[in-house]
């Protein structure tokens, strides 16, 4: 198997494309190359609220959101799954490696994982039922107050709904049967800073409940309106102040506008040679203020940090005026760290507006790699070990069998013999000759950064890990198609939910000696719970160890099940998610390693940061937003 | 094998005699049988026994302790790693299939000896297969013989399923061979009195859990702790249950089945021996000679051997919503941590439920019935006089109906037509506690060796007191089907109230000072009250209002059968505390106790003002004892060499002056003036 033999022998410059390419694909996977004119970086004033024509053509986010993306689904309107008349998967549109293909073992995966029937149709409707969304109720004062700024505003059914509601399965499942809750009122588009400021004098001045909204991909119910809220509700939405306002080449950082989202930011930083390196899956449509709102985690942590490491300097509008530090500084003691009354806060407190974050130039070299264990109990051995010795590669994840298995069915089809005949001679290979048990076997996703030559001796060093805990090198395919599954995964719940399938993804951080109990009881908690919920076919629950850290791991759930039958899927999946957390809570896993409380978790904050912890957030908000103008009720 | 001929027992459970088979076949030819449990692949690995001791030799916790021992007592970690290593030693399993054949050959000859049928639930044993979650399986019968020590093990060799490890007392280990035999069939010793003995402890509890955690191999153990004497349940013991739910707390499992299982006897081959033992005479030791000369019981009959093995229990789902494991989320979990109040109510709960179960799933065979009702006769007219055949089977009848009604497993073959058969069938298997003779059915006093007349009035009231105490063992297997009704019947009767109320505060009392005789769910009173109630009232015994508890005229025969069926126990705790309230000395050590309790006990009963014998069992004695201590009117001292105890005259004549109705219900745990 020994890693892959031709990518090895390739010569350098061929590496490097190929290097160039995936970094593409990460970072960049969906829009035509840009204007390059556009790649204007340097420090600019903010612009006037008009922008020039074509100028948010060059961005991902257009102020019309509904334009490009699905209203009551995951991602681009142009891209989806669907079982195709011979009944074979297929990604739509352009945009992904994945585009176009045609995947021929998803259908029998599907089928066979969920008892499902690609048959069995339950479509989403294409628009909101008549009368679904409630006309707005607009506070008069407050509107013409922003008619006077000229900050654009719009109380739009369609941009309403847009901005009421994040990715959680209730969320998707009531927009796809065309049910819509209490939604904004109003949606305005602030161009900079300045802007923030004057629309949360505003709203404080006329009592109206902001809520800020930036790539809108949360998965903790914090873009719901709360329904006891009685005030006009504006949704600010910070798409527009996307731009990169300066980048200081002695210091490595970059003074960026907090709406930009994350493919915006690898790309426009990419254009000048940098990049941030901070990847969360959702990086095509979360915003850089969203991550500091939420204490958000990329993928490639452990080379580049988590939010929190990333971050310099922060410009935050609260209702009591403008929080930021006096310098740029990269660590100071001053007391409590001010930034992490902002990070984390959820929007509770104000609208992060400008971020100065780290960066670090594109890393000359990528390679993606991956490792089969004979069982998931190794591989998480393994990965401890990895941390152990500080020497964990960009990104190494470890999926259990099941995932894998998943993994397998997204496969595209081969194009040649040889490719097939080199596939099923691997598998001889693992199960046969190594006796790896095909029910059992798991494998671990490698991504490393850096210098060429580093990069092949970190690479030897993680395998040399790994083969003393029965591991076997696996390949670079398999590897990219572990990181890519990551992306289209949101996709692939729309089509689940084609057909009667519906899931969620949940994480947790726990301690490493616990990392396997905490999988294996979650797992069954989720098969135990679903049966005596009525769920007729054993549910998809599978487990993957994502981040690893000095002293324990982040751990990612996937929990998906077949809803026939059933007369409240969502019911049921919530009572299902809500056991899941109770098992990890019990097992010594924390509430959030990155999603977030939001509405969904908040129940659980009194037991997980003690009362007085609970006092003490409480206290700030009573502080700086006494009128609860950000009054989105996440976290508190 | 295939399923033998049937045998209904209260037509719920289908009971299958295992011996029919091994009758017809070679005994050689079941040793040496093909052993194949189904394992399913995604079950734990195996683990020998010498993982099984590396793993807990380089556990964390075990590694942290001894660091701690050596501290403490200022010796070197090698020296006390040492003391690991002797521990572990003399604790260690090593199961080993051969060996399991050759006990499956001893076994088997001397089971078709003994028994006539050794019948076994087979719905029971298919529940013992392996699952594919492969939780930890935890077989918990009771113990009431050496006979039942491996009974499990060979049930698994026979029916291919895995074979457990046991907990067993060390004196087992001291055997000479058998200990070793006993080792290679899956034993682990444990030692008796383990006190504070911190390094020992640690091992154990490593050792359990790691059984219990790497779910290989089903763990069997005694939660009732050991063999009770008596064939009465015994309360819990929790040390051993808090171990093994652990792994469950700490969530290094998902889930701990806990298996129940109820062994019953005709006859347990031991019964004079342990009549002898609770009267003074001291036990034999468990030597292996011992053994060969308690061969000697292998040309007698002793009737029926019934296994029922019961509904598996969840401890997840019993703990549901009852315990917060988020306790043992702030400190490493291979380190010691005490469980939260909590889950020590859950183990404690959870221990008591299975003894419970154990004793629901007990068969009765019809003689404890007989033997309830010939104790319920004064001693010396039932040895003189005899009680006439019809009014014995007659009344049998009539408790056979309420023990049914109390919901009872009664192993009485037939129906009622063929009752006076299986009366008379019973008689002659006990033919050496009781004999029928010219109609009349008489106890037989023990015979001295050579028909050797008793030398002194106190030694006759010993030899005969042997006979009553085999025949309450008897009584003592139904006792658990009687007792909540029989509180209720003494609470009426002694406070002569019809209060509701009332009546449950002295149920509750009663409760609390035979919480050691009688096992109750501590915390549980008023459901064991209401279904005292609800029994009764079934029965057509009482009637229920709101406010008032009154016992019908159908009812009296009832009631009084009830209340005297517990006159034993009353009349034998009046006697400890009218010794305790009399004696010159306010501290004693147990010893003494009991020897000066049996003094007392033995010229009361010669003056004829004690009608039980019973108040000589050191048994009744002890727990007597034991629920002083728990109501606080005794309390224990504990001096370098020995244990002594300190009683609180005022607080015992206080109890025993409620007891008997003289005055009324005070609060007893926290009686401030009996602390002055």
């Amino acid at each position: 198997m020994a890693s892959d033999g031709s990518s090895n022998s390739s010569s350098i410059p061929d590496r490097q494309q190929i290097a160039r390419q995936r970094l593409r694909i990460i970072a960049g996977h969906l829009q035509k190359p840009l204007d390059p004119s556009d790649g204007d970086i340097s420090a600019r004033e903010c612009s006037a609220p008009d922008k020039q024509p074509g100028d948010t053509t060059t961005k991902s986010v257009p102020r019309r959101r509904q334009e490009v993306m699905k209203w009551n689904g995951w991602g681009y309107s142009d891209s989806r799954f669907h079982f195709n008349k011979k009944g074979q998967a297929e990604f739509t549109g352009k945009r992904y490696k994945l585009s176009g293909m045609i995947m021929p073992s998803l259908k029998e995966w599907f089928e066979g994982t969920f008892g499902a029937n690609v048959q069995h149709k339950s479509f989403a409707s294409a628009v909101p039922s008549p009368g679904a969304v409630k006309p707005p109720a607009l506070n008069q004062a407050f509107v013409e107050g922003v008619q006077s700024t000229g900050v654009p505003f719009s109380s739009d059914a369609e941009d309403r709904v847009f901005r009421g509601h994040g990715h959680c399965l209730h969320e998707i499942f009531a927009l796809r049967e065309g049910r819509v809750g209490r939604v904004p009122d109003m949606v305005v588009w602030p161009n900079c800073h300045d802007d923030v400021v004057k629309i949360v004098e505003l709203a404080c001045k006329h009592n109206v409940c902001l809520i800020p909204y930036g790539g809108g991909t949360s998965v903790s119910s914090a873009l719901e309106c709360p329904l006891e809220e009685t005030r006009s509700i504006v949704s600010l939405d910070t798409s527009q102040m996307n731009r990169i306002l300066w980048i200081d080449e002695k210091n490595l950082t970059a003074h960026v506008e907090a709406g930009i989202v994350g493919q915006d930011l690898e790309r426009l930083l990419g254009e000048s040679g940098y990049c941030t390196g901070h990847e969360p899956d959702s990086m095509e449509f979360s915003s850089l203020g969203g991550w500091v709102a939420t204490r958000a985690s990329g993928m490639k942590k452990n080379i580049y940090g988590n939010i929190e490491d990333l971050l310099v300097h922060v410009r935050m509008v609260t209702p009591k005026g403008v929080m930021e530090k006096s310098c740029l500084v990269p660590r100071m003691s001053c007391g409590p760290d001010i930034h992490h009354f902002i990070l984390g806060s959820e929007g509770t407190l104000g609208v992060v507006t400008e971020v100065t974050i780290k960066i670090r130039p594109v890393p000359e070299y990528q390679k993606y790699g991956s490792v089969v264990f004979p069982n998931f109990d190794m591989g998480v051995a393994c990965l401890r070990e990895v941390a152990k010795q500080r020497c964990a590669p960009a990104s190494i994840r470890l999926v259990d069998n099941e995932q894998f298995q998943f993994g397998h069915a997204l496969k595209p089809q081969v194009s040649s013999m040889f490719t097939s005949f080199l596939e099923g001679l691997k598998k001889f290979y693992i199960t046969k000759f190594k006796g790896f048990d095909p029910q059992h076997l798991c494998v671990a996703t490698l991504l490393f950064e850096g210098d060429r030559e580093k990069v092949l001796q970190h690479e030897k060093q993680v395998y040399d890990i790994a083969a003393k805990f029965g591991g076997l090198a696996a390949g670079e395919d398999n590897g990219q198609r572990g990181y890519m599954l990551t992306f289209v995964i949101a996709y692939l719940r729309d089509l689940g939910m084609d057909h009667f399938v519906i899931g969620e993804s949940f994480e947790t951080s726990v301690p490493w000696d616990r990392v396997l109990d905490i999988c294996r009881n979650v797992k069954e908690r989720i098969t135990r719970e679903c049966k005596d919920k009525g769920v007729q076919f054993t549910p998809f629950s599978t487990c993957r160890v994502t981040q690893t850290y000095d002293a324990g791991a982040c751990v990612y759930f996937y929990f998906a099940f077949n809803s026939r039958g059933l007369s409240d899927p969502v019911h049921v999946y919530e009572q299902v998610e809500h056991a899941a957390r109770q098992e990890i809570l019990a097992n010594g896993g924390s509430l959030s390693h990155h999603h977030g409380v939001g509405k969904l978790r908040k129940a659980w904050m009194r037991e997980t940061v003690s009362e007085v912890g609970l006092g003490m957030l409480r206290s700030v908000k009573e502080y700086v937003d006494p009128e609860n103008i950000f009054g989105n009720g996440n976290l508190l | 094998m295939s399923t033998p001929q049937r045998d209904s027992v209260n037509d719920e459970e289908e009971f299958a005699d295992i011996l029919e088979d091994l009758r017809r076949s070679w005994d050689l030819g079941h040793a040496l049988r093909t052993f194949k449990p189904s394992v399913p692949d995604t079950g734990p690995p195996p683990c020998s026994a010498a993982e099984l001791t590396a793993a807990v030799r380089t556990s964390q916790h075990l590694r942290y302790i001894t660091k701690e021992v050596a501290v403490e007592t200022g010796s070197t970690v090698e020296a006390v790693e040492q003391q690991v290593e002797v521990i572990l030693g003399e604790m260690s399993q090593n199961l080993q299939m051969s060996s399991i054949r050759l006990l499956g050959y001893g076994l088997n000859k001397a089971m078709k000896r003994l028994f006539t049928r050794v019948n076994v639930n087979m719905d029971g044993l298919q529940r013992l297969q392996p699952t594919a979650q492969g939780y930890p399986v935890i077989l918990m019968p009771n113990h009431r013989s050496y006979m039942d020590f491996l009974i499990i093990s060979f049930l698994s060799f026979t029916y291919d399923l895995p074979i457990p490890v046991i907990a067993a007392g060390t004196p087992l280990s001291k055997m000479k061979l058998m200990g070793e035999i006993f080792r290679r069939c899956g034993a682990f010793y444990i030692r008796r009195g383990i006190g504070s003995d911190k390094l020992y402890w640690a091992v154990l509890s490593e050792y359990v859990k790691t059984i219990v955690r790497r779910a290989y191999a089903p763990l069997e153990f005694y939660v009732e702790g050991l063999r009770s004497r008596t064939l009465k349940a015994l309360p819990p013991k929790l040390g051993m249950m808090h171990m093994v739910l652990e792994p469950f707390f700490k969530g290094e499992v998902y889930d701990i089945t806990l298996v129940p299982i109820s062994i019953s006897y005709d006859r347990v081959v031991e019964e004079s021996l342990l009549a002898h033992e609770l009267l003074g005479v001291p036990k034999p030791r468990e030597t292996t000679r011992g053994l060969l000369k308690a061969s000697s019981v292998l040309w007698e009959n002793y009737g029926s051997m019934h296994v029922n093995i019961g509904q598996a229990l969840s401890v997840r789902a019993m703990c549901q919503g009852k315990i917060d494991r988020n306790h043992y989320n702030r400190v490493p979990r291979d380190l010691p941590q005490k469980p939260g109040e909590d889950m020590q109510a859950c183990v404690s709960l959870l221990a008591h439920r299975v003894v419970r179960d154990q004793e629901q799933g007990a068969v009765l065979s019809p003689w404890s019935l007989m033997a309830t009702v010939l104790l319920q006769s004064p001693v010396p007219s039932l040895v003189q006089e005899g009680l006439p055949w019809g009014a014995l089977a007659q009344r049998t009848l009539w408790l056979r109906g309420h023990a049914l009604a109390f919901g009872a497993r009664l192993n009485w073959p037939g129906g009622t037509r063929e009752s006076d058969e299986v009366m008379s069938s019973n008689m002659s298997l006990h033919h050496s506690v009781a004999r029928r003779r010219g109609g009349r059915v008489f106890l037989l006093e023990e015979e001295g060796f050579a028909g050797r007349q008793p030398t002194s009035a106190e030694e006759g009231v010993a030899w005969r007191a042997v006979a009553v105490l085999m025949m309450a063992s008897h009584r003592n297997q139904a006792l658990h089907v009687f007792a909540r009704p029989a509180m209720l019947a003494v609470a009426m009767h002694v406070t002569a109230s019809r209060q509701r109320r009332e009546l449950q505060a002295f149920f509750v009392f009663l409760l609390d000072v035979f919480s050691v005789e009688i096992v109750f769910t501590p915390g549980q009173s008023s459901q064991d009250f209401e279904e005292a109630c609800s029994l009764l009232g079934k029965a057509g015994a009482i009637q229920c209002c709101q406010e008032e508890i009154s016992v019908t005229d159908a009812g009296q025969q009832t009631m009084t059968f009830l209340k005297t069926l517990l006159q034993p126990f009353m009349d034998s705790y009046q006697v400890v505390f009218s010794h305790l309230c009399e004696a010159g000395d306010n501290t004693f050590s147990e010893k003494q106790f009991v020897t000066s309790v049996r003094k007392l006990a033995t010229s009361l009963i010669l003056s004829g003002e004690l009608q039980t014998y019973e108040a000589l069992s050191s048994d009744t004695q002890s727990n007597a004892l034991s629920s002083l201590l728990r109501l606080e009117a005794v309390t224990k001292l504990r001096t370098a060499e020995r244990t002594e105890y300190s009683v609180n005259k005022s607080s015992v004549q206080r109890i025993a002056d409620m007891l008997c109705g003289k005055i009324p219900l005070q609060s007893v745990q926290t009686a401030p003036d009996s602390r002055l």
